[in-house]
């Protein structure tokens, strides 16, 4: 029984975890959804842009785009986010005054986060029928307004859930911007969890952290699902019959 | 059908296409005199598509001329010249993310620089014409095979062009929509389109176009009148061939 209520203490005291509370509303939460929005926009602008090199005739820039994935893919985010935060930290400081680590930690996630995205809208892209992009030149497009009218809405459209899935990973790596060194009102979901927890040496408030980004990650689980299945429902064909078949011409009759 | 029609004539002069070491086209030559039905029959494998695609440069051939009401388009913007001639597939290849009615309006929208509400009641009337009007709205994944083949018609027919290829549109289609895409294409030969058809229907080849081209390897065996071609075969390969399809 004592260890029992040993556990419920550690993980589950309501106490430290009203405590924490305002923190988590008004400086995490808001923190958290700043990085996730502003590089899961970034790395989806630059993902497209990575994803249509990827596929081009220019042998230069496929090679660009594919080695570019390979880092940003290959390494842990923790490495590129250590990198990029202290190794341009002082340059940015120079250059802009600025000692908020936000940037430079946006520009990090961005990174990773487009070489992702990048490989998604690839793949969605690649799997868009021949014949798509040859009935469009064949109406008179060119190569890029068939791509852009006609081929990447259609493989975007295939990818969209493996595209929210990439922003779920997004708003969970967001905690890593916390090795970087944040200042109090900087501090993201996870750190201002953890910080309460390391004060009163009880797990708690770490848990109400995490059930911050559950509130935020799992209504994202739910739209790719529900995307998933709209895409799957709409893609359905009707057979139904040629009811107003053009009269028949004389010649035709076989 | 529309009254409107400018055709023009069509000729392909010794055209020659290679893949590698694979030679789809060995030196082809096609003329189709304007307001008039070419069929192109032959075995799979012949070069019939490709010969489509090459006339309209979706394929750049290796060498030859193509000429459009007797001037060479080789130097054109291939762009401009797919606009002047429609195409349809055997597999439609229509938008699926757009409706019926944006399917048919795109180009004039994109390419014509129409309004989109003069653009929309254009494709209507268009749609009007291959009787499907009543789908403007729809989506071409609801639609069965024969309507997403008319619907193809009526979006190349949209742009008014001066040539129309048929790349085997009746093909993809379960047999009992086939007659009534025929019908529309046998309704357009009649309007007075220049049309290149590439086609398995022979009753079609027979009855509603007036020359018929027999291609096998990569080169034109023969080719004349359907009548001549169908009842009085001058190869033994136009023979076997007619013998396995009829």
């Amino acid at each position: 029984m004592d260890a029992l209520e040993q556990l419920g203490k550690t993980f589950f005291d309501w106490q430290a975890m009203v405590a924490v509370l305002p923190d988590l509303l008004t400086v995490g939460l808001p923190n958290t959804i700043m990085l996730a929005l502003a590089s899961g926009i970034i790395g989806t602008v630059a993902g497209m842009i990575l994803a249509v090199m990827g596929i081009s005739r220019n042998r230069a820039l496929r090679w660009l785009a594919r080695t570019y994935t390979d880092i940003f893919r290959g390494l842990p985010a923790v490495v590129i986010i250590l990198l990029i935060g202290l190794g341009l930290g002082p340059v940015l400081r120079e250059l802009t005054g600025s000692t908020s680590p936000y940037p430079l930690g946006i520009l990090a996630l961005s990174l990773i986060a487009s070489a992702y995205i990048g490989e998604i809208f690839r793949s969605g892209i690649q799997s868009v029928e021949k014949g798509q992009l040859e009935a469009s030149r064949a109406l008179g497009f060119s190569y890029s307004s068939s791509m852009q009218l006609v081929v990447i809405p259609q493989g975007v459209r295939r990818v969209l859930p493996a595209l929210v899935n990439q922003f779920i990973s997004l708003i969970k790596e967001s905690s890593l911007v916390y090795f970087i060194g944040l200042v109090a009102s900087e501090r993201e979901l996870f750190r201002v969890g953890n910080d309460a927890a390391s004060n009163t040496g009880n797990l708690s408030p770490l848990i109400a952290a995490g059930i911050f980004y559950l509130c935020l990650t799992i209504p994202l689980t739910h739209l790719v699902n529900f995307i998933d299945t709209r895409l799957r429902v709409g893609a359905r064909q009707k057979p139904e019959p040629d009811d107003l078949a053009a009269p028949v011409a004389q010649g035709a009759r076989t | 059908m529309t009254a409107t029609i400018e055709s023009g004539s069509l000729t392909g002069k010794d055209l020659h296409l290679s893949f590698g070491a694979n030679r789809v086209l060995r030196g082809i030559d096609l003329h189709v005199e304007r307001g008039t039905t070419a069929s192109v029959i032959g075995p799979s494998g012949s070069g019939k598509s490709t010969l489509l695609r090459v006339l309209n440069r979706l394929i750049e051939p290796d060498r030859g001329d193509i000429l459009l009401d007797g001037r060479s388009v080789l130097r054109d913007n291939p762009d401009e010249l797919r606009r002047r001639i429609g195409m349809v597939f055997q597999q439609f290849n229509l938008f699926p993310h757009k409706t019926v009615v944006e399917n048919v309006s795109l180009a004039l929208r994109k390419l014509r620089g129409m309004p989109a509400g003069e653009a929309r009641e254009a494709a209507l009337s268009q749609l009007d014409l291959v009787g499907l009007k009543h789908k403007a709205e729809a989506r071409p994944g609801d639609l069965s095979g024969g309507q997403q083949q008319r619907v193809a018609i009526a979006r190349a027919l949209a742009m008014d062009p001066e040539v129309m290829f048929f790349d085997e549109a009746t093909s993809a289609l379960d047999p009992e929509l086939v007659k009534g895409v025929l019908a529309l294409m046998a309704d357009l030969a009649t309007a007075g389109m220049t049309m290149v058809v590439v086609t398995h229907e022979m009753g079609f080849c027979r009855n509603v176009s007036d020359t018929v081209t027999f291609m096998d390897g990569g080169v034109v065996v023969e080719t004349g009148p359907p009548a001549a071609l169908f009842d009085d075969p001058q190869t033994p390969r136009l023979r076997s061939f007619l013998s396995d399809v009829l």
